[in-house]
C-alpha cells in the first residue's frame, strides 16, 4: 500500500507541541514520514491538523518539540527559507497577478535568470493544462482552474515537501471526484512528499498512502487506509471513520486465536485473539455492511445471530440502509447492497428480522 | 408595481445628489467662468456684464486669464500667479506624502487588529473632527509659537538659549496641514487594507519573499485604491487650502487660495479672482479625468 521508497523519516516530527494561551492545539504529536508519501492529516474542525500543517509550513513556531526535513532541523526556519511549499485551502492566489506571474512569483524570490523561469513556469502551466490561460487573472477562472494554478505555484519551486490544506474543499462535489484522481496523479508525477489535510475521510482514504487520525490535538491512530478502516485501534478512530455499530461489554473469553465480549446484545464472538484480561472493558464495532439482514434464520449460522425488529428503512440507489432494534433496545445499523433492480427488498417496516456476521468482521476496541 | 416604485426610487437617490451638485457647484462654476471673461467693475458693481446693457456690444474679454500666465514685461510664465500655483501643487504633494507615509502604517495597524477594538480606533481617527477646524490649527500655533509648548522644552533643556523659530515657517505650515488632513487618508487606506485577504501574504512568505518584500509585492499592489483615493482626498483640498497657510505659513510663501483671496477682497478684482480659480479647478480636474479614464479602460479589461 504505502510506497515509501523503504525511506522512513524524511519528515520528522518530534514531540511537538503549540500552545495558544490556555489551549493546547497540538498536544505531543511525534510524525515520520517517508519521501514520495502521501500522507493525510484526517479529523474534524479544531482537531489541530491544520496548526500542525502551519507548524510544517513555518507560519507557527512549535512552543516545543523539532522538525527535521531530509535530516535537516528546520524548526526555526521562518517560511521564505523552507523548502517547502502549500497549497492554501482557499488558494490564496494574487488577486493582481495573471496566472502565470502567479506561478512564477516562488521562481523569481529566488533570483532565478529570466529565460529559467520562464521554461519552469511554461512547464508548470503545461502539467497542469492551463497554458492557455497564462495572462488571466484570477477571478477570470473557474474554482477547478484556480485550483491547479495553486497546485503548479506550489510545486514551480520545486519543494521538498508540499503541504495541501483542503485541496479540494472549496471544489463541488462533481469536480472534486474527478479532481482528487488528478491531483494525485501530478504529485506522484513529480513525486514530491506530501502532507495534507483534511476533515473528509474519502478525500483522505482516496488520495493518501497513510492517514493519521488526529482529535483533540493528539494524533489516535496512524495507517494505511485499509488499515484505519477495518482495525481502528479505538472507539474514536472507529466511529469517525466510517459507519459503525459499537457494541459496549467485557471480554469474556481470551484465547490466542479467538475472544468472545459479552454485550448487552449477548455474548459477541471475534476471530481473533486480543491481549488483555477477562472482565476487561471492551468495545465491539462491527461495521454496517458488514452485517447480514434476512427474514428466515440462517440454518447454518450459530454465532453473531440475533434478532430483532426492523424501524427504518434508507433507500440510498447502491444500498439499503436499515435500522434494527433488538429486544434489549439496541440499534443496530445495517447496510445491505442493491445487487439487483427487479427484485424488490422483501423487508419493509416492523418486519422481525434476523441479522449476523462472520466472527473476523468484528474488532475489539480497548480503547 | 414594486419594479415601477423602486425604479422612481432609485431615480430619486440618484437625482437628489445630483440636482445638488448641479445647483450648487456646476452653476455657481458657470458663473465663475462668466466673471472670468468679463472685464472689472466701477464702484459698486464688482464686474461689467458680458454685454454692454446700453449699446449690445459683446464685451469678452481674456487678459484676466492672460495676466496670470504672462509677466507685464511680456515674460511668458513668469509670473507670481505660476509661483503661487507651483508652490500650492508642491506643498500639497508634500503634504499628500507625508499623510501616506504617516497614515499607511496607522491604517495597516488598525486594520490588522483584532476586529473587536477596530471601532474604537477608527473613532480615535476621527475624534479631531469633534472639535472646530480653527480651534486645531490655533492650538498649533501654542505648540511651536516662540513661546510654545516645544520651544519651552528647547530652552529647559538648554538647547538653545533663544526661541527656535518654528511657527510661520514651511514646516509648520505642512505639520498643520499633514495633521488636519491625515483622517483623509488613513480612512479609505484602511477600508482597502480591512478588505485583504492576510492569507495572502502567507503565500507570498511561503513562496520565498521576505516580509518586505512581501509588502511591496502583495500589500502595496493591493491597497492600490486606497493609496491613488487618499492621495486624492489630501492633495485636492491642499492645493486650494486659504487657512492653514495664513495661520500658520509664513508671509514670503503665498499659496494660490490666499492669492484669490487678495484679488477677490483686497483688489476687488472679482474677473481675475475668478479666472485664477478656474485655473485652478482646470489644474486639478484634467489630471483626474485622465486618471479616472484610464482607470476605467482597465476595469473594463477585467482587472479587479
Amino acid at each position: 500500500m504505502a510506497e515509501t521508497n523503504g525511506q522512513e523519516g524524511y519528515l520528522v516530527a518530534e514531540n511537538l507541541v503549540k500552545r495558544f494561551a490556555e489551549v493546547v492545539a497540538v498536544d505531543d504529536v511525534s510524525l515520520s514520514i517517508g519521501k514520495g508519501e502521501i500522507f493525510a492529516l484526517l479529523g474534524s474542525s479544531g482537531c489541530g491538523k491544520s496548526t500542525l500543517l502551519r507548524m510544517l509550513a513555518g507560519f507557527e513556531a512549535p512552543s516545543s518539540g523539532r522538525i527535521f526535513l531530509g535530516g535537516q532541523d528546520v524548526t526555526s526556519l521562518p517560511p521564505y527559507e523552507r523548502p517547502v511549499n502549500m497549497m492554501f485551502q482557499s488558494y490564496a492566489l494574487f488577486p493582481h497577478l495573471s496566472t502565470w506571474d502567479n506561478v512564477a512569483f516562488g521562481l523569481m524570490r529566488e533570483g532565478l535568470p529570466r529565460a529559467e523561469i520562464q521554461k519552469r513556469t511554461d512547464e508548470m502551466l503545461a502539467l497542469v493544462q492551463l497554458s492557455a490561460f497564462a495572462n488571466r487573472k484570477p477571478h477570470q477562472l473557474s474554482g477547478g482552474q484556480q485550483q491547479r494554478v495553486a497546485l503548479a505555484r506550489s510545486l514551480a519551486k520545486r519543494p521538498r515537501l508540499l503541504l495541501l490544506d483542503e485541496p479540494l474543499g472549496a471544489l463541488d462535489k462533481k469536480l472534486r471526484e474527478q479532481t482528487q484522481f488528478e491531483l494525485v496523479n501530478i504529485i506522484e508525477n513529480v513525486g514530491v512528499t506530501c502532507v495534507m489535510v483534511t476533515h473528509d475521510q474519502e478525500e483522505a482514504m482516496t488520495m493518501a498512502n497513510r492517514i493519521a487520525v488526529m482529535s483533540k490535538g493528539r494524533v489516535l491512530q496512524v495507517g494505511t487506509p485499509q488499515e484505519i478502516y477495518e482495525f481502528p485501534s479505538n472507539r474514536f478512530v472507529a466511529d469517525f471513520i466510517g459507519n459503525v455499530n459499537l457494541l459496549e461489554g467485557q471480554l469474556s473469553l481470551d484465547a490466542a486465536d479467538r475472544c468472545a465480549v459479552t454485550t448487552a446484545l449477548g455474548e459477541v464472538q471475534v476471530g481473533y485473539g486480543v491481549s488483555g484480561s477477562l472482565a476487561m472493558p471492551v468495545a465491539v464495532a462491527v461495521r454496517p455492511e458488514k452485517i447480514s439482514i434476512g427474514r428466515q434464520r440462517p440454518a447454518a449460522i450459530d454465532r453473531n445471530l440475533f434478532a430483532g425488529r426492523v424501524t427504518e428503512i434508507g433507500y440510498f440507489g447502491a444500498y439499503n440502509s436499515y435500522i434494527v432494534v433488538t429486544p434489549q433496545g439496541i440499534k443496530i445499523k445495517i447496510n445491505e447492497p442493491n445487487g439487483s433492480r427487479h427484485v424488490m427488498p422483501n423487508i419493509s417496516w416492523e418486519d422481525d428480522v434476523f441479522f449476523w456476521w462472520e466472527d473476523t468482521d468484528a474488532v475489539v476496541l480497548r480503547d | 408595481m414594486a419594479g415601477l416604485s423602486s425604479r422612481s426610487g432609485r431615480r430619486l437617490v440618484i437625482g437628489i445628489p445630483s440636482f445638488w451638485l448641479f445647483v450648487f457647484f456646476f452653476l455657481p462654476f458657470l458663473i465663475l467662468l462668466y466673471i472670468s471673461f468679463v472685464d472689472m467693475g466701477e464702484s459698486v458693481h464688482p464686474f461689467k456684464p458680458l454685454w454692454d446693457p446700453a449699446t449690445g456690444v459683446l464685451q469678452l474679454k481674456y487678459e484676466n486669464y492672460l495676466s496670470i500666465f504672462q509677466s507685464a514685461e511680456g515674460a511668458w510664465l513668469k509670473t507670481i500667479y505660476i509661483e503661487a500655483y507651483l508652490r500650492s501643487i508642491w506643498y500639497a504633494l508634500c503634504t499628500a506624502i507625508l499623510c501616506l507615509v504617516i497614515g499607511y502604517p496607522f491604517a495597516y495597524f488598525i486594520a490588522r487588529s483584532a476586529p473587536s477594538i477596530r471601532p474604537a480606533l477608527l473613532l480615535l481617527v476621527m475624534l479631531p473632527f469633534w472639535t472646530s477646524f480653527l480651534l486645531r490649527v490655533y492650538a498649533w500655533k501654542g505648540i511651536l509659537g516662540d513661546y510654545g509648548v516645544i520651544n519651552q522644552m528647547i530652552m529647559g533643556l538648554g538647547l538653545s538659549s533663544q526661541p527656535v523659530q518654528l511657527l510661520y515657517t514651511d514646516v509648520s505650515m505642512l505639520i498643520g496641514m499633514t495633521y488636519v488632513y491625515l483622517p483623509f487618508m488613513v480612512l479609505p487606506l484602511y477600508a482597502t487594507l480591512v478588505k485583504m485577504d492576510f492569507r495572502l501574504l502567507e503565500a507570498a512568505y511561503d513562496l520565498g519573499a521576505t516580509p518586505w518584500k512581501a509588502f511591496w509585492l502583495v500589500t502595496v499592489p493591493l491597497s492600490k485604491a486606497g493609496i491613488i483615493a487618499g492621495f486624492m482626498l489630501v492633495f485636492i483640498p491642499s492645493v486650494g487650502e486659504f487657512v492653514i497657510p495664513s495661520l500658520l505659513g509664513g508671509p514670503e510663501n503665498i499659496m494660490i487660495g490666499r492669492v484669490v483671496w487678495d484679488e477677490m477682497f483686497t483688489g476687488n478684482n472679482w474677473p481675475r479672482a475668478s479666472a485664477l480659480a478656474v485655473v485652478m479647478i482646470l489644474l486639478i480636474v484634467v489630471p483626474l479625468a485622465i486618471y479616472y479614464r484610464y482607470s476605467g479602460n482597465r476595469s473594463e479589461a477585467g482587472s479587479p
